[in-house]
């Protein structure tokens, strides 16, 4: 399956036309990592956005892990909106296919597909209410 | 005919290296300088790899400057030369500018491949030229070769086949399209409609080529051409003039960003149907010729049946940052394949891995990674009395480190004994893997293009990243740059 394709099955993208998710997925690398590989760190500058195409991944403090990513998920929007270095680590736990899409251009991408744009938020919010739930 | 011993019969190996391009004979070379005991097969019958067929157009991407402000046979010299390979003795250094004729500061096709067969016999690399890969097995922990002379059986093989294979992309209609390989002789397009599928290297260099000839061009693909990055990178020297015309508007020449639905013969012709990907709507095209410039890829044969799994449309191996497959434990990639290697990818910046420049350098520590797994050997450990300039000097003039950007890391080592040289590995090992207390020398470069010395100081398990300021002639030699280290590894 091609990229353009298999962003069509996210929810992250479920709002835009074939045609748009071409010209995201031509724009755009894929990673893939091999088990255990880490994708982002902790306290490293620079890190990009990735959208889990296949596979999972764990975002770990000091090497424990705190939760498990897969499919149409995603992580690094925090440092890459706020431009400070993440918090913690995320590690492939399988061998992981992400489409990476760096800081600059994730702005650029938000602001031209605000669909894109309110997917994004309102699994964002989830997050965060589980976070809140999770604190009380 | 007489019987000439060719070396390399079938057998055990350490390492089997496959391929006689630049990646093969970089990586043959650096093995043989660390003692690895190693077989290298070509399916060729003489070295050069693509540069014996490619690019069609007759000249490079990649600059090599004759003179330069530094001595040939020195280091520094590397950073203006970036298509001679690498090596430790002063007649097989610079091998490329000193057979260039000078026209251009950009070697010709012809050139490159005399560089190579150059480097090859001084060097006395020996290659078992005329020996076909097959296929593939694993056995007992060992990948195995069958070959068109027998079975190579090796604890690792490095893969050096470059990108290689043309690819057509996944377009209805698209195999109706001669591919670039196919469009050597311009003149056939002489006063003829062109479609080119494509907007990257081979579509552009196309494209000029047949600028001469066509009555109109149009290159499309869902990607916009990124006029910010392509400013930066290699690729516009030769072969931005197709875009040149078409952004001061002459009629005849187009640069679109869409999706193909289809490719359609019509008679004689074809009809070409697109959309828009950066703007709406909907362009159909009658055109004489489509040329498919969808790229290239490994010729992995049969390793993606063994688990091999790839990135890039499956073009290309994904690879751990030391260029092993992620998934194929022993299958290493040497050469343009090598890119399937991200890295750290700061701020999305990749590595050169698609030119010799940056492959060359891959080849080298990648040799020196396998001289460790394989034979236990432990590199110099040099002492650094001054460990301020030796940053200093790296992050200024390390050619792995200025080419290969945020990929290649020069690493020093702190113990109570004073400072020792680790030397170049990538920066993702050294962040995630190595463990005692040193440094690291990277440069990087942030959206804008600026390059930005950076060094990673580790002490007790944790990591802190600096950043020095960027210097507009990119000298980090200074007071002020002294001063900052010295309070950061004092």
């Amino acid at each position: 399956m091609s990229i353009a394709e298999t962003l069509g099955q996210l929810a992250l993208f479920a709002d835009l036309t074939p045609s748009q998710l071409e010209a995201i997925a031509h724009s755009h690398d894929e990673d893939v990592f091999a088990v255990g590989e880490r994708v982002l760190r902790r306290g490293i500058s620079g890190g990009n956005f990735y959208v889990i195409l296949e596979g999972e991944a764990a975002v770990e403090v000091e090497g424990e892990e705190r939760h498990r990513l897969g499919r149409g998920e995603f992580f690094g929007e925090i440092s890459a909106l706020t431009g400070d270095p993440p918090t913690a680590d995320v590690v492939a736990r399988t061998v992981l296919r992400c489409l990476v899409i760096p800081a600059v251009q994730l702005e650029r991408l938000l602001l031209d597909r605000p669909q894109f744009m309110l997917r994004l938020l309102r699994m964002e919010a989830r997050r965060l209410q589980g976070t809140v739930e999770w604190r009380q | 005919m007489a019987a000439v011993e060719r070396p390399f019969p079938p057998g055990d190996y350490d390492v089997v290296v496959v391929g006689s391009g630049p990646g093969g004979l970089q990586t043959s070379y650096c093995l043989r300088a660390l003692g690895v005991s190693h077989a290298v097969l070509s399916r060729d019958d003489c070295p050069g790899g693509m540069f014996r067929h490619f690019p069609i157009y007759q000249r490079l991407i990649t600059w090599t400057k004759p003179d330069a402000p530094v001595e040939r046979t020195s280091r520094e010299y590397e950073w203006y030369d970036h298509n001679s390979l690498l090596a430790d003795e002063p007649e097989l250094r610079a091998v490329v500018p000193a057979l260039m004729d000078r026209a251009f500061d950009l070697p010709s096709r012809a050139e490159m491949e005399a560089g190579l067969v150059t480097f090859a016999e001084r060097a006395g690399l020996e290659v078992r030229y005329g020996c076909t890969w097959e296929s593939t097995r694993h056995e007992d922990g060992r990948l195995v070769l069958e070959t068109s002379d027998g079975e190579y059986r090796a604890r690792a093989v490095v893969f050096a086949l470059g990108i290689t294979e043309p690819w057509r992309a996944d377009v209805p209609g698209l195999e109706h399209a001669a591919h670039y390989v196919e469009t050597r002789d311009p003149a056939r397009y002489e006063n003829r409609d062109v479609f080119v599928v494509g907007k990257r290297n081979s579509g552009f260099e196309v494209s000029q080529g047949i600028l001469p000839w066509a009555r109109s061009i149009v290159l499309g693909s869902p990607r916009p051409v990124q006029m910010e990055a392509l400013a930066l990178s290699a690729l516009r020297v030769r072969y931005l003039h197709p875009y040149d015309e078409y952004s001061r508007g002459g009629p005849g020449t187009y640069v679109i960003d869409v999706t193909i639905e289809r490719v359609e013969p019509v008679g004689e012709r074809f009809r070409v149907v697109t959309h828009g990907t950066t703007w709406d709507g909907t362009l159909e095209f009658e055109v004489d010729d489509v040329i498919a410039a969808t790229g290239f890829r490994t010729p992995l044969r049969d390793l993606r049946k063994l688990g091999l799994v790839t990135v890039a449309d499956d073009r290309i191996p994904a690879l751990t940052p030391w260029w092993e497959s992620v998934s194929l434990p022993g299958a290493f990639f040497a050469g343009n394949a090598s890119q399937g290697a991200r890295g750290v990818e700061k701020r999305g910046a990749g590595a050169n891995s698609g030119s010799v420049n940056g492959f060359r350098y891959n080849a080298r520590v990648l040799a020196q990674q396998l001289a460790e797994r394989l034979t236990g050997y432990e590199p110099p450990r040099e002492p650094i009395p001054d460990i301020v300039s030796f940053l200093l000097h790296e992050l200024t003039s390390a050619p792995d480190l200025w080419v290969q950007k945020g990929y290649l890391t020069r690493v020093v080592s702190e113990t109570a004994e004073g400072w020792h040289d680790g030397g170049v590995m990538p920066l993702a090992h050294y962040l995630d893997v190595v463990e005692e207390d040193g440094a690291a020398a990277s440069v990087e470069v942030d959206e804008r293009g600026t390059t930005l010395p950076t060094l990673y100081l580790r002490r007790r398990g944790e990591i802190r990243e600096h950043q020095l300021d960027p210097h507009p002639l990119h000298r980090y030699d200074g007071d002020h740059y002294r001063r900052e280290v010295e309070a950061l590894v004092g």
